[in-house]
């Protein structure tokens, strides 16, 4: 019998993928704890700017958003077709701005206070006259650092 | 008794399954970083004390609700906005103690002193579209970083935004200190003097 069972020679043994879950485990993790997902869904219609004189933002623990722009189709109805703020998840006044300052800067470590910047996410087809009105209003809460967010691009792009 | 051994579970499939859900977190994570222009706004409480700034050292952009560039109070086209502020920034025209040695300008006496001395003044209406003003706020920026370059490359031998990217950068090998004093130098010599009129 035994000369039936007999192994033949230089026939390559299966690689043992038996790792391999382990493998694909581990980037899974990696990438779990990497995603962010998006925090605040937007209400309104966020198209940046392009600019290329720009400087990254980095520590966002640090930043501050304040969007604005026109309310996206479905809110239309509610709240008009004029350029609103939208502050953490919902709609809000120009006055409501210092408040939101003063509970971001509550949120952080009074260390860190100091170092904490605004970024203006505005679409691009917003007019100055609400950009004005926010930058009076960081004024008076003594919010100073503030950061225009854009796209990377040449300006030529900013063109209707 | 007839001891049955439990059968094996394949476990074949959980790197299908595991792949699954590795390609999902792939496409949907976005490893961001936002970017922008930074800028600093003046404090609510100014010191009331008149600083007397000659006409000739102040360049004022104005910004319509058309999107009109006026500059100097002559319509211009955004294109040319970044060396029109170039020119004026380092005409160098002073004498004496306003005098400025690195200029590379005309000289002309009509336009600014020094770097120092320039101020740009901006003004916009509240019916500027955001996307111009954020465009000649980028050229004015551009003005100023193209300057701080050409000295940067006159007096270190490489550019000043090869030195901001190598003093971002945590793993340059150089000398951190020697950077940073070299970056203050050439941020005094060509001070970001941008000013916003409120409306």
């Amino acid at each position: 019998m035994s000369k039936f069972n007999k192994k033949k020679k230089g026939d390559l043994p299966a690689v043992n993928t038996a790792s391999l879950p382990d493998i694909v485990f581990m980037l899974l993790f990696f990438f779990m704890v990497a995603t962010v997902m998006r925090d605040n869904e937007l209400k309104i219609k966020n198209e940046l700017p392009a600019a290329n004189q720009v400087e990254k933002l980095d520590k966002k623990e640090l930043i501050m958003y304040i969007y604005a722009g026109k309310p996206n189709f479905g809110y239309q109805s509610k709240f008009g077709t004029e350029a609103r703020i939208q502050l953490n998840d919902k709609f809000s006044e120009v006055s409501d701005i210092p408040a939101f300052i003063y509970s971001e800067r509550e949120s952080k470590r009074e260390e860190l206070r100091p170092f904490l910047t605004t970024a203006l996410k505005v679409d691009k087809q917003t007019k100055m006259g609400i950009v004005g009105d926010i930058k009076q209003e960081l004024r008076k809460v003594n919010a100073l650092k503030i950061n225009y967010t854009t796209r990377i691009g040449d300006v030529s792009l900013n063109k209707k | 008794m007839a001891r049955r051994s439990s059968p094996e579970v394949n476990a074949g499939s959980m790197a299908d399954i595991a792949f699954l859900l590795l390609i999902f977190f792939l496409v949907t994570t976005t490893i961001e970083t936002d970017s922008g222009i930074s800028r600093k706004l003046p404090p609510m409480e100014e010191l009331e004390e008149d600083v007397v700034i000659k006409q000739k050292n102040i360049f004022t952009v104005l910004l319509n609700g058309k999107d009109q560039l006026l500059v100097e109070d002559e319509l211009m086209a955004l294109e040319d906005l970044r060396e029109a502020a170039i020119e004026f920034l380092d005409n160098g025209g002073g004498t004496g103690d306003d005098a400025c040695s690195f200029c590379k300008g005309k000289n002309d006496k009509s336009s600014s002193d020094n770097p120092d001395k320039a101020i740009i003044s901006l003004k916009n209406e509240r019916e500027t579209s955001y996307a111009t003003y954020i465009s000649v706020q980028n050229e004015l920026v551009a003005a100023y970083t193209h300057l701080r370059n050409i000295r940067a490359q006159e007096l270190y031998g490489y550019s000043y935004s090869e030195m901001m990217k190598n003093y971002k950068d945590v793993n340059w090998p150089g000398n951190r200190d020697a950077l940073k004093e070299n970056i203050n130098r050439l941020r005094k010599e060509y001070p970001q003097k941008l000013s916003e009129v409120q409306q």
